[in-house]
């Protein structure tokens, strides 16, 4: 390897866990959701949609960071999330019907729903925020005068990504320490015996889709100032989540933490080795590699207990 | 067994009756003589749409409703389907409608390669998976640029007929074609065994039914049917691109609303679903000012639909009716 490939690798190598790390963010949302209450939120992407408009009308009109909207964005989503577990899901779930994807087939009306209406009010313009340390970066002979290869480490990129692992911490924390956290896994791991020990299942699963829902909320607030936002962006990070949740295995935590990082990577060496428009087919090719070679993902790998299942 | 289940066990047993071919003729038979009576260009449009999505939701019952496998990416079968149409003409210079007759063949491949990856996931995972393949044909459309034009799409510039009422007798010969097939298939052994994997997969394995097989199979047929359905839309629309023939939320998406509206795994769902959305769309978009409302409404729509009548307006009619009054809630 020439030092300009070796510079243009690792630079992709960079630039891809930093985008794993949101990545992540994302499908741990979704693969909470996914682990206690067994269904597939398909309007995943368009919470994340949702949080990004709400973060962007916080920038735009109060002038507040979309940094510090993830502290309001995620409690905003929360209460979303909650209101359409309690008042849309669980109603559902007493409904009899021919198909068990009915639940799918309801998020994906919610998901139509919340995407049309932010249509409807925001037009599609595409929209970003003007941050002014957009474009400041860090670059590697700032630090090493005498570096042979020259890297660079983009500011609002490397925030993201420490607000990301920050945010897995603490949610590693409130499910490994708190009540809360404990009921949520017990309901995760066996329903019926959770209800017999007396948790409020059904109180956990509007819990739980309330702190998936801020999940994403807080990773679109990460990912404002790093991307544009348009109303209909929700669809491709739905998918996104999805295989990462299936690179983890379903329901592992850890798993989709890899999992993230698998794909941000995968995909950032796609769009640098390939061309930027094949990043969706990597995807693709990921999600059936992994369905081949790997059904269980990665958490099958860890030999870990599964969350869930 | 739970009293709820059961009575999802009855309410599943009912929609298994043989349909009476009757009334199947004697629509076809008022449609047949429809143009006939002058018609306008506009209305004509509207007819050829209910057909062509009627069709469509057919296919998609076939899959989703009898067989339990619900699809989210009948896109990338529709969207085959045209480009099969759009490449022969674009690359070739022949007629797009040899699109159709070579569609079967080009989806029937496609379809059985896709099925081979996607069809070992269950359930919402199943739904998922096709749901993203949907979205990685169009991507690939699109990159394509050679071979499928890129995002600028393909223009089919020699319109064969300028009439509609000819278009109209195709898509309605695809429609009569594709009714007696389903009719057939869903009275037939395979029919039975479809249902089977539906309610219980492991079951239906365990009693020698090969799932693999019949699930493949269900997959290319519905496939199939939705790519002639493509192919037949490339040559009445004349312009197709990967975020026409491929769209998530204006196919794949659209289907799935048809059969849930009209009823899943009923043998008319399919029809009333695709009469109630076209017309609904159309109307919808004929008040001004309400662009992205429409999706909007669909999804309300969609919401209320399986919350309220989870077998759809055909399978819940009985519902339906005592919703709104037309009969005492005792019967």
């Amino acid at each position: 390897m020439t030092p300009v490939q070796l510079e243009v690798f690792l630079q992709t190598l960079i630039a891809g866990l930093l985008l794993g790390g949101l990545y992540a963010l994302i499908g741990l949302g979704m693969t909470l959701i996914m682990g206690v209450m067994k269904i597939i939120n398909l309007a995943h992407g368009e919470l994340m949609m949702v949080a990004m408009y709400i973060a962007y009308w916080m920038f735009v009109l109060f002038h507040i960071d979309p940094y510090l909207s993830v502290f309001i964005a995620t409690p905003v989503l929360f209460l979303l999330g909650a209101a359409i577990q309690k008042f849309l899901i669980n109603p559902m779930l007493k409904v009899e019907s021919i198909l068990p994807e009915n639940q799918v087939i309801l998020t994906v009306g919610i998901g139509m729903v919340l995407a049309n209406l932010a249509t409807l009010f925001f037009k599609s313009d595409y929209r970003s925020t003007p941050v002014d340390y957009a474009t400041s970066a860090f670059y590697l002979s700032d630090f090493w005068k005498a570096s042979p290869i020259e890297l660079s480490l983009s500011l609002p990129w490397a925030v993201s990504f420490i607000f990301a692992v920050g945010i897995t911490i603490a949610l590693w924390f409130f499910l490994a320490r708190t009540d809360t956290g404990k009921s949520i896994r017990a309901t995760a791991q066996d329903t019926d015996a959770a209800l017999l020990m007396g948790v409020n299942v059904k109180m956990m699963r509007v819990v739980t889709f309330g702190i998936g829902s801020g999940l994403v909320g807080a990773a679109g607030c990460l990912f404002l100032p790093i991307y544009y936002l348009f109303p209909s962006l929700g669809g491709q990070f739905t998918l996104i989540a999805f295989v990462i949740t299936i690179l983890g295995g379903l329901g592992s935590t850890v798993g989709a933490i890899i999992g993230g990082l698998i794909l941000g990577v995968f995909e950032s060496m796609t769009a640098t080795y390939i061309g930027m428009g094949w990043a969706p087919v990597g995807r693709f090719v990921v999600f059936v590699a992994c369905l081949i070679f790997l059904p269980g993902g990665v958490a099958s790998l860890l030999k870990k207990k599964r969350f869930g299942k | 067994m739970t009293q709820e289940s059961a009575k999802v066990q009855k309410s599943k047993v009912k929609s298994q009756k043989s349909i009476p071919p009757y009334p199947t003729l004697i629509i076809l038979a008022i449609l047949a003589v429809l143009p006939l009576t002058g018609l306008s260009s506009y209305m004509m449009h509207i007819f050829i749409l209910v057909i062509m999505w009627a069709v469509i939701g057919m296919a998609w019952n076939l899959l989703g409703g009898y067989c339990g496998q619900v699809s989210f990416g009948h896109a990338a079968y529709f969207g085959v389907g045209a480009y099969t149409a759009g490449i022969l003409y674009s690359k070739l210079g022949l007629s797009p409608w040899w699109g159709i007759p070579l569609s079967i063949i080009v989806v029937a491949l496609f379809s059985f390669v896709l099925g081979f990856i996607v069809l070992r996931l269950r359930g919402p995972f199943f739904a998922l998976a096709t749901l993203a393949s949907g979205e990685v044909m169009r991507v690939t459309a699109e990159n394509l640029q050679p071979l499928t034009g890129g995002t600028l799409g393909i223009l089919v510039q020699e319109r064969t007929w300028i009439v509609k009422t000819w278009y109209y007798y195709v898509i309605l010969a695809i429609a009569a074609g594709t009714f007696f097939l389903v009719k057939k298939l869903i009275e037939s052994k395979l029919g039975y065994y479809f249902v089977a994997i539906r309610e219980d997969q492991d079951a239906a394995e365990s009693l020698g039914i090969n799932t693999t097989l019949y699930k493949t199979l269900a997959l290319c047929i519905s496939g199939v049917l939705t790519g002639i359905a493509g192919a037949f839309y490339t040559n009445y629309m004349g312009y197709i691109d990967p975020h026409v023939a491929f769209a998530l939320h204006d196919i794949s998406i659209i289907t799935i609303m048809i059969v849930m509206v009209g009823g899943v795994a009923t043998f008319w769902g399919p029809f009333a679903g695709a009469v109630i959305m076209v017309l609904l769309a159309e109307y919808i978009r004929s008040m001004p000012g309400l662009g992205a409302a429409h999706q909007t409404l669909f999804g309300i729509l969609l919401i209320v639909i399986i919350i309220f009548l989870p077998n759809g307006i055909v399978g819940d009619f009985p519902k339906l009716k005592r919703l709104l009054g037309l009969r005492s809630a005792s019967q």
